[in-house]
């Protein structure tokens, strides 16, 4: 007789049932309403983000395992469930304005962004190796597409194929490292891994140096960074602004989650790999970016930069130092989509323009968006009293804490030099005379922009919540 | 009344000012004459509510005062502001300037007028805020976040350099204070909060002090600024327009003298007495380097911004002698630069508008059509050199009587300094003012109108009322100035003993 079939609790798991659903529900209605029906899927993608958002939100708090132990939502998962979440509605609200006058409405964008979101919830969420493959797989399959959804630009098809044939590999390391942990370990699961790894040994270590390989390609840190540049570049711009916020906020969930729930023995070993890698990862977003003459590449060194400041937190391996990576997170997420509500609103003529020199002088011929993309240049610096310098506070906190004075102090050093292009934007903003005006702004690329603007600036005033949110998503991390 | 948060308004006040200007619509004239206007009323009026802060300070106690404390950033960082006889005069200071730079700027700047007040109105909450808080933390973002509107200022407003003195400004400055920022949060984990009166009673390590003294330095060294680190100045002095010079020289300077004075020796009065002769050295270097300098620039404002590197050297000196006079001394040396180095960048302004350069040799004889602006030209330049009778005279006579208690030599070769600054500043007064007045330019020039005489006849007012009667200055920061070198003393009192132990030991062998 087989034992009854237990049915796993499901409750923990809603949001991603509800943006499946949604997500296939969708693609029916685009396939037969075809190309009229992409402002309603769009609509509706953005409520279903909403909605998924709102589940998140009710689960009960305090943590849920469910499907075996491979599928688990604490705090921390809580936390930035919504901030991708907040990322991919995001991302879609700056499309809609940019696909239109591209001629470039297909419903499957929001689709297809619906789709790599739920991958990226069952990444943050996922508690064993396998869980956290299908998640990453999900994910990415959806990102490759959409790198490639301006199918009639050379540029866009090559940014789609590099990305894929890149990814490909990193997901082949990935593998390669988590049948490794599991040939040393005898298991897929972080708390048994957690347990069996207690003695460490060079296999097991072997294993995690190739997780961390795929790790640093989702989050492009150095040295498996080379994608970004062309890929931010190529990709038509609203991907990339959703590139720059969400699945970062989902990889560095996993980058966080794996080693200081699974590998907590061996926290010295990968505390060096991590120290490098945001160490190499700061210097080259801040070198590399000086040359820059697009805006768009200039934002990809700048995140390869601030994936580098995020990893100073977990190279720290203490609460503080994740409690610091998730401010880093929430920040660099608020930042990145007002940033890219600026780029997208750089259009003359019907044309989009990308290079730098065509924000000249843009303090005279429309001061409001001049003000905020300096403000929020001056927080990705990490200025005070902008938000960017609280993101920064923290992580270097927790990092001064576990005497990684090393790492600090090249970490400011790099933030230094990081300022000087920040300030080169800055500078071509309102010290150069003007290239003429902008096209008028869309109202939702203004909302967007406000919305992060005025976060930026007034974050000073009540930093306190986000900080004890994300105190809390740290603590049950190390529970 | 005692309820009201009267610090808290003063520094915040010109941000209402800020909201209210960039509200302004309408066409171009009327919105610049409207943000001028309200620029000046906001500093007059936030000028108005520091003098509450001064009529009911109690100089009696060396105790913070006009004491706020809330909830800010969670766990033991709050927003806590406060000041006591040290700060206090800063905070004066600035929100004194402030109108006169608005004045100083009325006519001058005609291009983006409402940027220039908004970007103004806000350094001045920055610079109030940097003297005001009593939290490590809220220190660093009032500190910091000045950068970005003087960047601003020098770069939109300023000369033909102004994109490379801007940079420069910027990035030497932010370099110095990162490293800071890394030692306030070392000192969190050390300490366990980042008060600023609970640090100070806080002992830390001897070791570790010598590191977060360095630490510090390396801010305010730049900020002050301290040879070799002063090449940003002359730059940014050059380029900036003449009331973004003036509040550099005036105010921006101050914080590195007023950093020294808030952290470095009460914070870490070890480290203070070890590396004491470090800031000596570099202190004398800067008076007489700089001085020599000076003596060779052919830029009106550059040579004007020597002279404040080596002026700040008699600070830092006088600090550094951690004794009563030379503390004193350094304070008040900074409040009278604040004074007259303010004027005299607001007087080389005065012919810089008239002219359009700076060039020394463009100009001779203004004796003859502008008497007027001789004189006033003569008090300040009288109080750059240290005559008795003006206040530059009692600072660095204080600061050398002081450096005279504590290290011979150095106050020898201190004074030195003060010869060489009359030799380069009176070279400039005989050059600009003096000789016969032959270039035909400078034929036509008229002596200073009445905005002119409204901007520098308060600062001709004060530099010979501290002249003959420093005592409100002194009065004001003595109490505070005593608790500190007290303290001082205290803390170190142990480490004299067993040095003073080991020399007789070795005396004895």
């Amino acid at each position: 007789m087989n034992p009854p079939v237990v049915m796993p609790a499901l409750f923990p798991i809603f949001p991603e049932i509800a943006l499946v659903v949604g997500a296939m529900v969708l693609l029916m209605f685009g396939v037969y309403r075809g190309e009229k029906s992409t402002d309603t899927v769009n609509a509706a993608a953005i409520a279903l983000l909403v909605l998924a958002g709102l589940l998140v939100y009710t689960i009960p708090a305090g943590k849920h395992v469910t499907f075996g132990g491979s599928f688990i939502v604490d705090d921390f998962a809580r936390v930035l469930k919504i901030l991708t979440l907040i990322g991919a509605a995001g991302a879609i609200i700056l499309s809609l304005s940019y696909l239109k006058s591209e001629r470039q409405e297909k419903f499957e964008f929001s689709i297809l962004i619906l789709l790599s979101t739920t991958g990226m919830l069952m990444l943050i969420s996922a508690a064993d190796l396998i869980a956290l493959y299908l998640g990453l797989e999900l994910m990415s399959l959806a990102l490759y597409v959409i790198a490639a959804s301006n199918r009639d630009s050379l540029r866009s098809t090559e940014a789609g194929l590099k990305y894929f044939v890149l990814g490909a590999l990193s997901s082949g390391m990935l593998l390669y490292g988590a049948s490794l942990v599991y040939g040393f370990t005898g298991t897929i699961t972080f708390t048994g891994i957690a347990q069996a790894a207690k003695d460490g040994g060079i296999g097991l270590t072997f294993g995690l140096v190739f997780l961390f390989a795929g790790f640093c390609f989702k989050v492009s840190a150095v040295p498996f960074h080379m994608w970004t540049p062309d890929v931010y570049e190529g990709a038509p711009t609203p991907v990339t602004a959703f590139f720059a916020s969400a699945p970062k906020i989902a990889a560095i969930a996993m980058f966080v989650r794996v080693p200081v729930t699974a590998f907590p023995a061996i926290t010295p070993q990968w505390q060096q790999i991590v120290v490098f890698v945001a160490i190499a990862s700061m210097a080259l977003g801040s070198f590399a970016a000086i040359g820059q003459k697009n805006i768009k590449r200039l934002m990809a060194y700048s995140s390869i930069g601030h994936m580098g400041f995020a990893l100073v937190g977990l190279a720290a391996g203490t609460p503080e130092g994740v409690q610091g990576v998730v401010v880093y997170m929430a920040i660099y997420l608020a930042m990145t989509l007002g940033t890219f509500a600026c780029i997208l609103t750089m259009r003359r003529n019907g044309q989009a323009v990308e290079n730098i020199s065509d924000l000249a002088g843009l303090a005279r011929t429309n001061a409001p968006l001049a003000f905020l993309l300096a403000m929020l240049f001056f927080s990705l610096a990490g200025i005070p009293p902008l938000a960017g310098f609280f993101a920064k506070y923290y992580v270097f906190l927790a990092a001064i804490n576990a005497n990684l004075y090393t790492l600090a102090v090249l970490g400011v050093l790099a933030s230094v030099v990081g300022a000087y292009y920040y300030l080169a934007v800055i500078k071509t903003m309102y010290f150069d005379e003007p290239a003429g005006a902008f096209e008028p702004m869309p109202g939702a690329l203004k909302g967007v922009l406000a919305v992060s603007g005025l976060f930026v600036i007034f974050y000073c005033v009540a930093p306190g919540p986000l900080v004890s949110v994300a105190a809390a998503a740290a603590k049950s991390l190390f529970q | 009344m005692a309820s009201w948060p009267i610090l808290s308004i003063t520094t915040f006040l010109p941000l209402l000012g800020v909201l209210f200007i960039a509200v302004l619509q309408g066409d171009e004239q009327a919105v610049n004459r409207n943000a001028r206007w309200a620029a000046l009323w906001t500093t007059i009026v936030t000028f108005a509510v520091s003098l509450i802060l001064l009529w009911r300070f109690d100089a009696a106690s060396p105790e913070f005062q006009f004491v706020e404390k809330k909830a800010w950033l969670g766990g033991t960082t709050f927003y806590h502001m406060g000041v006591d006889g040290i700060s206090l005069p800063f905070v004066i200071l600035t929100t004194a300037l402030m109108p006169l730079c608005i004045i100083a700027s009325w006519e001058v700047i005609q291009t983006r007028v409402k940027e220039y007040m908004i970007a103004f109105l806000a350094l001045e909450t920055l610079m109030i805020g940097t003297f005001s808080a009593l939290d490590l933390v809220l220190f660093y973002l009032f500190f910091e976040g000045g950068l970005i509107p003087m960047f601003l200022i020098i770069g939109i407003w300023g000369g033909p350099r102004r994109v490379y003195a801007s940079f420069k400004f910027f990035l030497y400055t932010l370099l110095g204070s990162v490293l800071m920022l890394l030692a306030i949060m070392a000192m969190y984990w050390k300490g366990g909060t980042t008060d600023i009166p609970t640090l100070m009673k806080f002992n830390f390590p001897a070791g570790m002090q010598t590191w977060l003294w360095l630490a510090f330095f390396a801010s305010f060294a730049v900020k002050m600024p301290m040879w070799p680190v002063h090449t940003w100045l002359p730059d940014a002095h050059v380029e900036a327009p003449t009331a973004g010079s003036v509040i550099l020289a005036a105010i921006l300077l101050k914080m590195g003298g007023y950093g020294f004075l808030r952290f470095s020796v009460p914070m870490f009065p070890l480290a203070s007495m070890d590396l004491a002769p470090i800031v000596f050295t570099l202190s004398v270097v800067a008076i007489i380097y700089t001085s020599l300098v000076a003596l060779v620039q052919e830029d009106m404002k550059k040579l004007i911004a020597y002279s404040s590197v080596a002026h700040m050297g008699f600070v830092t000196m006088g600090i550094f002698a951690l004794t009563t006079q030379g503390v004193a001394g350094g304070i008040f040396q900074m409040i009278s630069h604040g004074v007259v180095s303010a004027a005299l960048f607001l007087c080389v302004g005065v012919v810089y508008d008239r002219m359009h350069t700076r060039e020394i040799s463009a100009y001779g004889g203004l004796v003859n059509n502008m008497p007027l602006y001789a004189l006033v030209f003569l008090i300040f330049t009288m109080a750059n050199v240290g005559l008795p009778g003006t206040s530059g005279f009692v600072g660095e006579f204080l600061a050398l009587i002081g450096t005279f208690k504590a290290n011979i030599p150095v106050a020898a070769l201190a004074t030195t300094g003060v010869i060489l600054s009359a030799g380069y500043a009176l070279w400039l007064y005989r050059k600009v003012v003096f000789g016969a007045l032959a270039k035909p330019a400078l034929m036509g020039l008229k002596d200073l109108g009445p905005r002119e005489i409204l901007v520098l006849a308060p600062l001709v007012f004060l530099t010979i009322l501290f002249g003959i009667y420093p005592k409100p200055v002194l009065d004001m920061s003595a109490a505070s100035v005593a608790q500190l070198l007290e303290n001082y003393e205290q803390a170190v009192k142990p480490k004299k003993a067993a040095e003073l132990k080991a020399n007789e030991a070795r005396a004895a062998q």
